[in-house]
């Protein structure tokens, strides 16, 4: 170290002045580097396996993709066996499960992010619809058995598409309930303020203002939702889904069955052939998945850039 | 902002309809002004409450019609509980409720029958930060006026109420824009635009300028000066000058201890309460000892 008066070695002298301080921070930009470096790997290990497990159902399943595919029914012979039923089953549901759930679920958030006052009642039933959104989806299988299947046979005829869309409904309904209130908790309340301002009722407000404002999120949420409803298999099994069907749904009313009960039950079976029927099950099951998501996005597109 | 005869007249129309209880406007040559056309308020032993706590105790005060009121006093003295208590506002926050009584000309706002969402349409409010609805600047100004029953030509409502903000010339070739398109002094110009298109007799305004730079507050201020040949105007600043500039009356709201209700320490004409204030807390107040 030099001390003579005159030879002052700059590095050292601003160590001594700092002396609590490290100089170098390549040490840490190293470990900066590495945790980078790790976040991507856990990404790219989810992405890779996604994309190997699509890939692989693609490459087996779209050659089998075809009309007679989709328009055949199921059969004991592999080559001759479609989706048409489970496709059309599939269908009825989400549309009756959209319509029964999205009006009661952006209801019931309206009602409890605007109009229910802060009471234990209030906190009580926020509480539960959260622990609702974990329930297992069986759960809801064994009460949709039990109320629409067994306790109210002269509106649902028992084992019909009407009792699947139900139970489906009360399956999804805590994450729609969720995601719309939370759109609602982030507009901000000077928005409210003006409507009242103004001399609006607060039904008023909601309508004109913060339903447009919150539908963006409570559609995101539907989205959610509704994908999840899409590939449930077990609660529709309990409550009288099929697992072969040789008619199409004729209505609500009917019997049916839904593309991922077909899937499962071709994998079930031992020839070839099934296997690669239930690959190509798999592929129209994503397709109707990506057309429903895409109906709501650009519903959430159209009232994102309305002004 | 010189209004001619004709378009007095059309305003005529549009208040008939608006409201029974309005007296007839009489045509006036001289000033734009309605003669008895809009009404002053009287209050009596208010008190405010969030809950238990009691933020505001017994203001006594008579808002004169066409004047500006201006309410000042230190930060947490009730001014702004005290204003949102006028046309009801205070009562949307849980829990929070007023006392007392405030009528508006004869009629007690606060009685069993009274609705206040017909009391906010006639007194209503200008918040300190502008907020725009997220529509078009069009759709701001007409809403109000839509859900209130207007059935007469909307798009003369939007321009006479837009020129009665000082917006017009600025907005009027960009009005199916965003009402977030304007800057902030634009945005509160619109708010009162839309304040005024549903007519009311009398209009608060909570620190209205405090978000907003010089040019824009001289703007918001020279409008009011407009306002008040129409409206009665109360508005709470924190800007001691603003009231003595702007204002005909000021109330002094004023708190003696920490957790404490705000009460209305003294209330006189403007000129008075800058220059010769009775109480000695006026008057440190007014002249910056404290703020």
């Amino acid at each position: 170290m030099a001390t003579e008066h005159g030879t002052r070695n700059p590095q050292q002298d601003r160590s001594e002045q700092g002396g609590l301080f490290k100089t170098s921070t390549s040490g840490r930009h190293a470990l900066d580097w590495l945790f980078l470096i790790l976040v991507f790997v856990a990404t790219m290990i989810g992405l890779v396996v996604l994309a190997v497990l699509l890939v692989d159902i693609a490459v087996d399943g779209v050659p089998h993709l075809s009309w007679k595919f989709i328009t055949s029914f199921p059969s004991v012979i592999p080559e001759n066996s479609g989706i048409y039923p489970a496709l059309l089953g599939s269908l009825w549901l989400v549309a009756l499960t959209a319509l029964i759930s999205v009006p009661l679920g952006i209801g019931a958030a309206v009602y409890l992010e605007e109009y229910a006052a802060d009471t234990w009642l209030t906190r009580f039933i926020e509480v539960n619809i959260s622990n609702l959104a974990g329930v297992p989806s069986i759960i809801y299988g064994l009460l949709g058995l039990g109320i629409f299947v067994n306790l109210l046979p002269s509106v649902t005829s028992g084992e019909s598409i009407l009792s699947g869309a139900l139970t489906l409904s009360l399956l999804i309904l805590p994450i729609i309930i969720i995601a719309t209130r939370e759109a609602l908790r982030t507009i901000p309340n000077a928005v409210r303020e003006g409507g009242y301002a103004l001399g609006a009722t607060r039904w008023e407000v909601i309508r004109s203002h913060l339903l447009p404002m919150a539908l963006p999120g409570a559609l995101t949420g539907t989205i959610l939702a509704l994908s999840r409803a899409i590939g449930e298999a077990a609660p529709l099994i309990v409550v009288g889904a099929a697992t072969y069907i040789t008619f199409a749904p004729t209505g609500p009313l009917s019997n049916y069955s839904a593309l991922p009960i077909q899937i499962f039950s071709w994998i079930s079976q031992p020839q070839p052939g099934f296997q690669t029927a239930a690959a190509a099950g798999v592929v129209a099951l994503m397709i109707v998945l990506l057309l429903t998501n895409s109906v709501a996005v650009m519903l959430r597109n159209k009232y994102q850039k309305r002004v | 902002m010189v209004m001619d005869p004709r378009e007095t007249k059309e305003e005529e129309v549009a208040l008939s309809d608006l409201s029974q209880e309005r007296p007839e406007a009489v045509e006036q040559e001289e000033t734009p002004a309605k003669q008895g056309g809009t009404l002053g308020m009287s209050v009596e032993n208010l008190s405010a409450f969030y809950g238990s706590f009691k933020a505001v105790t017994d203001v006594n005060i008579d808002i004169r019609p066409h004047t500006i009121t201006a309410l000042i006093g230190p930060s947490g003295c009730g001014k702004s509980t005290f204003i949102r208590c006028l046309n009801r506002m205070h009562e949307v926050i849980p829990e929070a409720y007023a006392k007392g009584c405030i009528k508006l000309g004869d009629q007690d706002i606060y009685a069993k029958n009274t609705d206040p969402v017909s009391i906010r349409r006639r007194i209503g409010m200008v918040f300190q930060k502008p907020n725009p609805f997220s529509k078009s600047i069009y759709e701001n100004v007409a809403w109000g006026a839509r859900i209130n029953g207007y059935r007469d030509d909307m798009d003369e409502l939007v321009e006479r109420s837009l020129r009665r903000a000082a917006l017009w010339d600025e907005v009027k070739d960009k009005l199916k824009k965003s009402g977030f398109d304007l800057s902030g002094g634009q945005q509160q110009r619109l708010v009162i635009a839309r304040t005024l298109a549903v007519e009311p007799e009398v209009i608060l305004m909570d620190e209205p300028a405090s978000a907003l730079d010089p040019v824009s507050t001289q703007k918001i201020e020279d409008t009011m000066a407009e306002l008040k040949k129409r409206y009665t105007v109360v508005i709470v600043t924190h800007n001691m000058q603003q009231a003595a500039r702007i204002s005909d009356y000021t109330g002094f709201f004023y708190i003696e201890n920490m957790g404490d209700p705000g009460r209305l320490w003294e209330f006189d004409e403007t000129n008075k309460m800058f220059s010769a204030p009775e109480r000695s807390e006026t008057e440190d107040y007014v002249t910056g000892r404290f703020g």
